[in-house]
Formats: structure tokens, sequence, C-alpha cells
């Protein structure tokens, strides 16, 4: 079994995401550190990317911040290594296409296996592209996670059926960042995807309340956070590890 | 399985939300492409509409004071809205209409796809909105305005370099936004499939009247064509038709900004290495984390990182060449046919103007060159006026 997939094993998953590098890359081990002391069972960690189209302003402001402080894809496998000798959860890398192509697919994912990455996400890369970069992700072990849309309907069961690690569901059309209100109707997206695979479900975009957590919780195998704890990121920068520690508690239900 | 390949390049790197959107658009074109009814509207608007056979004109001044080869010009500046994005616009208008959309969403860089664009809805009763990057709301301000008149909203795009690739972006993220009843009319030969096919189809009008223009002139093909590249549409039109006519050359004149050797440039080709970004793989101005470049270029309308994945594939294939065309070049050029033919060319068209300056020697005098000017230069003077030093506004 993946790492990954033990996440989810006998209970709900809480995710948090981070982007790499926001405020330092020693603020970022210090906010991984903290949401896996509160009980996050997985962490995304976002390689800054100067173009993130799937991105809403937060999470955009969070990659023009980072890329700023001069954090490299090298630099963070660095930090990766460094997070290791004390974070045990799986990890996965949150990223674009580019970074990934450029670095070299073969270098890039070979160095995720070295460092201890579980996994890696591309929102720019859908079913009918994933092929270059799945092929050698399966040679090294690491998870290419797939998404699933609000508008994905009849692409559903294709998608989960060749599901490696968890399956990211989005909760509503649009860019990441915190919604008032989620209408998609989850429940039979994850029904079709439990007809489909044994592989978890986890939701994400537009999460920030317990309240959304808990009911997100219910429908799925997990709960996806992301501009709710960048967004502290921006507001307490080096001193945002605590209070994302604190949020994180809170989310975990 | 990945579709819409031009040799490597192409593809459909877009997030999973707008994958049955594109799918959707890809079944409605090639359905609508084939109906004799949709070609016969498209014809009537483009003909009685944006003016269509643009002239080919010869420029005999030019060709005497050159002393090179006999110089056309392909007047897309003619056509209603000053530029050849009119042709592409019309295509997608009509085609978004009849998929049952609403609404045009639109990214621009000079401003003239976002007109083109706004006229389009204007006309078919469609809702419209138009992201552009702040910097350039301020470049091509009167631009700004035309779109308002003609019922669209325009929002400044504030993020990344505020240019050209984040008004994509943001258009992008519009359309991920809103997926219903929006189409968005992407005006460049770029981005996920099946756009880069459409947008070609609809351009090549360009080259399929210089091909009938030309014989009825000149009895025989061009030995060139010429146009500017940025995304790449104008360029595509234009040589298009003579992809398999291997004794016509096909230069695309890109952006060089203040030169390929400094960091203020647009040249893609040129600079750029192969890269997955806007949904597509080609070519991309980048650094060496794969982190999108912040180009630049005087021209609003080239000062894009990327190139269309069909010009990529004509690079790599040789039948295309790309070369670079400084801003120093192709302001001289603006003012050069602006004097000698009286014809005052885009910025963007300047560019492709200005290799024939730099080349005409390169040519016999009975050899035969075609420069598409793709779009009028009224919206730069203001513009050019201040790089000369001549403080004016709009």
């Amino acid at each position: 079994m993946s790492r990954i997939k033990e996440a989810f094993t006998g209970k709900k998953a809480f995710i948090p995401f981070i982007t790499c590098g926001d405020g330092g890359l020693a603020n970022t081990i210090d906010i991984v550190k903290a949401a896996v002391e509160n009980g996050a069972d997985l962490v995304e960690l976002g390689i800054p990317f100067s173009d993130p189209t799937a991105e809403g302003p937060v999470i955009q402001a969070a990659n023009i911040r980072a890329l700023a402080t001069g954090v490299t894809t090298d630099k963070i496998f660095d930090m990766v290594v460094e997070l290791r000798k004390s974070v045990s959860v799986p990890l996965v890398f949150m990223t674009y296409a580019n970074v990934v192509f450029s670095y070299g697919i073969e270098k890039f994912v070979g160095k995720c296996h070295e460092v201890g990455i579980d996994g890696l996400i591309l929102p720019d890369v859908p079913f009918e592209e994933k092929e270059e970069f799945a092929s050698v992700c399966d040679k090294y072990d690491i998870d290419l996670i797939s998404l699933i849309a609000p508008t994905s309907h009849e692409r559903i069961a294709m998608i989960a059926k060749e599901a490696k690690g968890f399956i990211y569901i989005v909760s509503s059309l649009g860019v990441t960042g915190v919604r008032n209100e989620i209408n998609t109707d989850i429940a039979s997206m994850v029904k079709l995807i439990r007809a489909n695979t044994n592989t978890p479900c986890a939701v994400g975009f537009g999460i920030s309340t317990p309240e959304q957590a808990a009911k997100m919780r219910e429908l799925s195998d997990g709960v996806i956070v992301g501009s709710a704890i960048v967004r502290q990121v921006a507001e307490y920068g080096n001193d945002a590890a605590g209070h994302i520690g604190e949020y994180v508690k809170s989310m975990v239900g | 399985m990945s579709r819409g390949r031009f040799g490597i390049h192409g593809g459909q790197y877009i997030p999973e939300t707008l994958m049955n959107a594109v799918i959707e658009l890809e079944e409605a074109y090639n359905r609508f492409k084939a109906d004799e009814g949709f070609n016969a509207e498209l014809k009537k608007l483009l003909n009685e509409y944006a003016g269509r056979p643009s002239l080919l004109y010869y420029a005999e001044k030019m060709t005497k004071d050159l002393e090179g080869p006999k110089i056309y010009l392909k007047r897309e500046d003619l056509n209603h809205t000053g530029s050849h994005k009119i042709n592409n616009v019309l295509g997608q208008a009509l085609l978004a209409k009849k998929m049952g959309k609403t609404r045009l969403i639109a990214e621009t860089g000079a401003g003239q796809h976002g007109v083109a664009t706004a006229t389009a809805a204007a006309l078919m009763d469609m809702d419209c909105v138009i992201f552009m990057g702040e910097e350039d709301t301020k470049r091509q301000a009167l631009n700004v305005y035309r779109m308002r008149l003609l019922g669209a909203e325009v929002i400044p795009v504030k993020s990344g370099t505020a240019t050209l690739k984040d008004a994509v972006s943001e258009a992008m993220r519009e359309w991920t936004n809103r997926i219903d009843d929006t189409h968005y009319c992407l005006g460049s030969v770029m981005g996920p499939h099946p756009f880069p096919t459409i947008v070609r189809d609809f351009q090549s009008v360009i080259s399929k009247e210089i091909k009938e223009q030309m014989y009825e002139a000149e009895g025989t093909l061009p030995d060139a064509v010429i146009a500017c590249v940025g995304g790449g549409s104008n360029a595509i039109g234009t040589f298009y038709n003579f992809i398999e006519d291997k004794s016509v050359r096909l230069i695309g004149c890109e952006a060089a900004g203040r030169g390929i050797d400094t960091f203020e440039t647009a040249a893609t080709i040129n600079t750029g290495k192969l890269g997955i970004f806007h949904g597509m793989k080609s070519y991309f101005c980048q650094d060496k984390y794969g982190q999108i470049a912040p180009v630049y270029s005087i021209s609003a309308g080239l000062d894009y990182p990327g190139i269309g994945p069909e010009h990529a594939d004509l690079h790599d294939t040789g039948r295309a060449e790309y070369v670079a065309i400084t801003d120093d070049e192709a302001v001289q050029a603006f003012e050069y046919l602006s004097r000698v033919e009286g014809i005052i060319p885009a910025i963007e068209s300047a560019h492709a103007v200005a290799y024939i300056m730099k080349h005409a020697k390169d040519f016999s005098k009975d050899q035969k060159v075609v420069i598409t000017i793709s779009g009028r230069g009224d919206k730069d003077c203001a513009q050019i006026a201040r790089y000369r030093g001549e403080n004016i506004y709009e």
C-alpha cells in the first residue's frame, strides 16, 4: 500500500496546503511541523510558479512572495530532506507542468523519490495529457494525483479507474480561494468515484471553516485546505506556524 | 490520448474543470465547419461587415526605394476594426452563438483583439468582458475606451507583469469560473486544442486571398510571405495556404524588444525553450526552473512569452524562418511606411515591414514578396511620439 493510502486508512484525512518558501523556507518547515503536530494526515507542498493559472488571488500572491525570496525547485528538495528528519506523514508536491517539465520529468520525479515525496499534483495536466508524467511516476512509486471537477460528469469513471494515491475532488467551479458556500453535489460525485475505484477521495477548493470541513469529511474521505492557511502566512509571516497549528487543530474534527 | 498535436507541440494542458468545455467546443466546431449554412453566414459577415477580401496592394514606391524584390502589402489593416483579429472573432462569435453561449470573454494585448471581440459581441447581442493587462490599458488607453463604447466591460489585470500573458491567465481563470453561458474567444493560435486549429482556420482566409490575388496580379506564387509573430495568428493566416508550396519562404518576425541578447525581449523562438504553459506545449521564454520570463516589447500585441504550437513545429521542421526585430527597427519601419506609402501600420506589423527594409538586397528584382500589414497604426501614434521624445497624449 502506498503511504498516501495509509493516511486514509481507518480515518478521514486532513490535508493542509502550504506554498514553499512563503516567508522563507525555514518558515515553511515550522508551519509543516506545526500542522502535523496538530493533526494533519498528509501535507501538500506547493512549488511556486510564476503564473499559477488555477489559483485565486491568495495563493497567487503567495507564489509571488515565495519566488521573490529566491526559492527554487532545488532549494525546495533540500528543504524536504530537512523536513523528513522529523516528519513522517505523506508529503505531496503541488505545482504546474512547466516546473516539472523544465527540470526534466525523469530527474524531477527521481529526486522526489530520493527525498521522500509521495505524490505529485499537477492541476494543468488532465487525464488526456497524464501519460508523459504518469509513466515516470509509476517507475519511481510516486502517485500522480488525479483531479475531478464539478464539470467532469461522464469523465469521472475514466479518471477514477486509473487514479493513484487519492483523488482530489475540486468542490467548485473557478480557481482556489475561500468560499462562503459550496453548492456542488459532492455526494453524487463521490458515489460515482466509489463505483469505479477504492482509491480514497478528498475535497478541496473553498473550504475554510470547521463546519465546512465537517460537512465535506462526512461526504468524502478527507478535506484539503489551502487559501485559508496561506492567508495566515500573509498575515502573520514568520509567526504563522503557531496560528496555523491552532487552526489545524480546529479543523481536524 | 493527447489531442491537437503539431509535431511534439500543442495538446491540452488545462485544469480538469475546463476539459468538457474544450471537448464540447471541438465537437461543435467540427460539426459547423462542415455546415453549408454556417459557412455561408460567416462568409456574408466577412464580406459585408468586415470588408473582405482585403486588398493586396503593390507598394511601388517602397519597391523602387529599397531596390529589392517587388513588394506587395496584404492590407488587413483595412478590415473593420482595423486588424486581422476580426476574421477569427466573427468565426468564433458565430460558433459560440450556435452553441447557445450568450457571453464572450477574451484577453487582449494591444487592444485589437479586445476591440474586435467587443464589436462582434455588440453585433450579435452578446455580453462581453475583456481582460487586459493594467500596463497595456495605459499604453493603449484609446482602445480601452473603444471597447467600453462598444458595450464591453474591460477588466485591468494587475497580476504578474500586468501584460498580455497575465490577461490570458485571467481570462482562463474566469472561464473555469463560468462555463455554461460563456465562450472564451481566444485571440491567437495558442492555448489548448482546439483553439490553435480553430483560430488558424479562421485566419487562413488571409493566405487564401493572397494566393488568388497574386495569381491575378503576377500569374505566379510569391517568393516569400512575411508577417509579425506574437502568438502568431496573422502569421499562420499568412503562411497556411503556402505551407505545401515549398518554393514560398515563410518568414515570421518576432519582437526582439531591446535585443535578443538582453532580458528585455519577447523573441520566443530565438531565446525561449520547450515548455508547457497556457494549455500548450511549445517554446516559451523562461528561466532555468521553468518560471515564465517577464518579456518586453514596445508592441503590446507581441509582448507574449510563448508562440503558437504550429509555429513551433514549422520552426522544428525548418519550413518557416523566425527572425527577431528590435524596437528601434520596428519604429523606423513604422515611420518609413507612413512617409513612403502613406500607410501607418500597427507597431506589430511594422516588425514585418522592418524585415524587408533590412533584407531587401537579399532578394532579386524579379522576386515578389508579400508583407501582411496585420493592423493599422492609429492606436500607436501617441506611444511612438513618446518613444521619439515628443510628449503627446491621446
